[in-house]
């Protein structure tokens, strides 16, 4: 097992800001902590680090337990969103760093020294940078310096906090698949936060989402788009439909949606709101079954999708996606009434 | 060519701009080149020998060698303390962080000459701690003790005061990776922190040296004026001077003059240096007004 946390809390103050959290992350794997701003996972990966004490619960990196060991002997690498490289460092220094700090016995010479950090800035395609202080560098170009600094020490596992939060968004998409390809070379078991699901789906092999210092769901990313466990997961990851309503006797009534729900087979109603994505609707001009109807409000029609919004006649808004070529097919105008039915339906009881 | 005589219209006519300048470089003639020159021509007034003379006679020297001992124990003091005082207030933030950074600008609000009382009356023969010092063998005041200490209080706050918004402006990150890289607290601090600092405290040290040998309210008052003893460079002119021997007073004076030159020089070359280092500039520069108005209050 690569990284396994049980029991985790930390409070500053008054504030929780890790509650109970376990996770376990296999050796290799990639994996995202996401979460909204203040949802505790930056701080759960500065515990990894070593960076912040738990007040309870423990760290086991590797099979050994790193709860009591400090930073510096927990062999991580670790990127900081800014990348808190040293500025008065040339790359090549910045790089060597982690190798000359050691003690003097397992410390290699320096024709070793620049043997690994001319390696390591050719993997992050940087070799012709070396001279450079980090602030005649890019953001991508910072970025990448501090993963070579990280790896340079070769650390048992790589923690990477916000890796693409400070950069504009062609770069991002770049360097997010050259991570990807890295990972996919190097198999170093990692972690990363992000508050950016796409970044977090389209990367990781695991997602573990967060709020409020604790673990929401933990899956793959399949999981967590197709059965998300909470209510805050399946609002998080994306525009979401919410109709709010009861269930009772197996069925489940919102507003002019009904549907079958057999987990509650109870004659005793409970609140309850079914969740639906906006590409998850059939849209027809015709009357269909659910009995849905709304009135076209607008139209944004970008790239192949059709964006519609509608209002219900249960007096909410409904946010509806089509194919480009569907929505042209329908020929309609503002104000026109459709008929839309769900074809998958979340229920949550409350 | 119609934008040309719009933008001359944005400045002062030339004879306006022309007076405020003559009035500025006017000032700074009167009142610090005039004097300057003053102390030089004055000392050298009875001819090079009686220059010599001055400076080598031996109460002088054994003032100049107290000045430099007073600045010798107060710099590194101060380097010490200031180090230790921007590393609690730069990088952390606690309960009464505001209350020590004003408490560290008290030797600037007091009057040195109560600074220097305070010491009377704490080390004094009649003070709180005094006659049990003076039980034990030791003296403080009117002794050099008391001068090296009436020195490190008045030139206390200068390398906090600099490092101080250094610190806070860089931040801790650079610390903690260097810690995930491995790094033991020395090599931390050597390799990581004073690099990114170093600018900013020799500036600190240029300024608290000069204030150390430059100092005269504070030290005069627990000093005691024993020639040979406890006058410190700055005491030994008044001295002179009191005897109506400008010449030698002038010829002393010529050596703080001197001193005051040399950290003006430093200062400007050390200044460029602080402004490159400590980026992101923006941070550092609202940082160094706070301070300004901090301390103009």
């Amino acid at each position: 097992m690569g990284i396994e946390v049980r029991g985790l809390t930390k409070t500053f103050g008054s504030f929780v800001a890790v509650k109970d959290v376990s996770l376990s992350v296999a050796s290799g794997e990639l994996y995202a902590l996401l979460g909204p701003s203040g949802s505790g996972k930056t701080t759960l990966l500065r515990i990894i680090a070593g960076l912040e004490t738990p007040d309870s619960g423990s760290v086991i990196l590797e099979g050994e337990d790193a709860t009591e060991r400090n930073p510096r002997e927990r062999r991580v690498g670790f990127v900081f969103q800014h990348y808190a490289l040293f500025r008065h460092m040339s790359v090549f220094e910045n790089v060597a760093f982690g190798l000359r700090v050691r003690p003097r016995a397992s410390r290699p010479d320096e024709a070793d020294i620049r043997r690994r950090v001319k390696e390591l800035l050719e993997l992050v395609q940087l070799d012709f940078m070396a001279d450079r202080r980090p602030s005649e560098l890019s953001g991508g170009q910072r970025q990448r310096v501090a993963l070579a600094r990280a790896l340079a020490v070769e650390p048992k596992v790589l923690l990477l906090d916000e890796p693409f939060g400070a950069l504009d968004a062609r770069v991002r998409q770049e360097l997010r698949r050259w991570l990807r390809r890295l990972h996919d070379d190097i198999h170093l078991t990692s972690v990363f936060v992000t508050h950016d699901q796409e970044e977090a789906l389209e990367l990781a092999d695991r997602v573990a989402v967060m709020n409020h210092g604790v673990i929401e769901q933990d899956g793959t990313p399949d999981d967590v788009v197709e059965r998300p466990a909470t209510p805050f997961v399946i609002s998080f990851l994306g525009t979401v439909n919410i109709f709010h309503g009861r269930v009772e006797g197996g069925r489940g009534i919102f507003g002019p949606l009904a549907v079958e729900y057999p987990v509650h087979a109870d004659s005793q109603p409970r609140t309850a709101a079914a969740y639906t994505r906006p590409h998850e609707f059939d849209v027809s001009r015709a009357e269909t079954g659910s009995g849905l109807w709304a009135v076209l409000e607008g139209v944004t029609a970008s790239g192949a999708m059709a964006r519609l919004e509608l209002a219900g006649a249960h007096g909410g808004l409904i946010h509806a996606e089509l194919g480009r070529d569907q929505f042209e097919r329908l020929a309609v105008q503002p104000g026109d009434r459709l008929y839309v039915t769900p074809r998958k339906v979340r229920v949550f009881v409350e | 060519m119609t934008t040309l005589p719009r933008t001359a219209r944005l400045t002062e006519p030339r004879p306006v701009r022309w007076a405020i300048l003559a009035i500025a470089l006017g000032f700074v003639a009167l009142f610090l080149v005039v004097p300057l020159a003053a102390v030089f021509a004055q000392a050298f007034a009875k001819g090079f020998e009686a220059y010599r003379a001055a400076i080598v006679e031996p109460d002088a020297v054994a003032a100049l060698k107290l000045t430099l001992l007073a600045a010798a124990v107060a710099v590194p003091l101060n380097v010490i303390f200031g180090l230790a005082a921007g590393w609690a207030l730069g990088k952390f933030q606690f309960r009464g962080r505001h209350f020590l950074l004003t408490l560290i600008d008290l030797p600037f609000a007091v009057s040195p000459v109560i600074s220097g009382l305070v010491f009377v009356l704490l080390f004094g023969r009649r003070g709180w701690l005094g006659p049990w010092i003076i039980d034990h063998g030791f003296q403080i005041v009117f002794a050099v003790p008391g001068i090296i200490l009436a020195t490190i209080f008045v030139s206390f706050p200068f390398v906090a005061r600099e490092v101080i918004p250094i610190m806070e402006a860089i931040g801790t990150e650079e610390e903690e990776a260097a810690r995930v890289l491995g790094a033991g607290g020395f090599q931390l601090f050597f390799r990581v922190t004073l690099p990114n600092i170093k600018w900013g405290l020799l500036y600190g040290v240029i300024l608290a040296n000069a204030r150390a040998m430059g100092e005269f309210g504070a030290v005069s008052v627990v000093s005691g004026h024993i020639r040979g003893l406890t006058n410190t460079l700055p005491l030994h002119v008044e001295i002179l001077y009191n005897e109506y021997n400008a010449q030698a007073a002038f010829a002393v004076a010529s050596l703080l003059g001197c001193l005051a030159i040399v950290t003006l020089i430093l200062k400007t070359v050390v200044e460029s240096r602080v402004q490159r280092s400590a980026r992101p500039a923006v941070h550092t520069a609202v940082e160094a007004m706070s301070w300004e108005s901090k301390s103009a209050v």
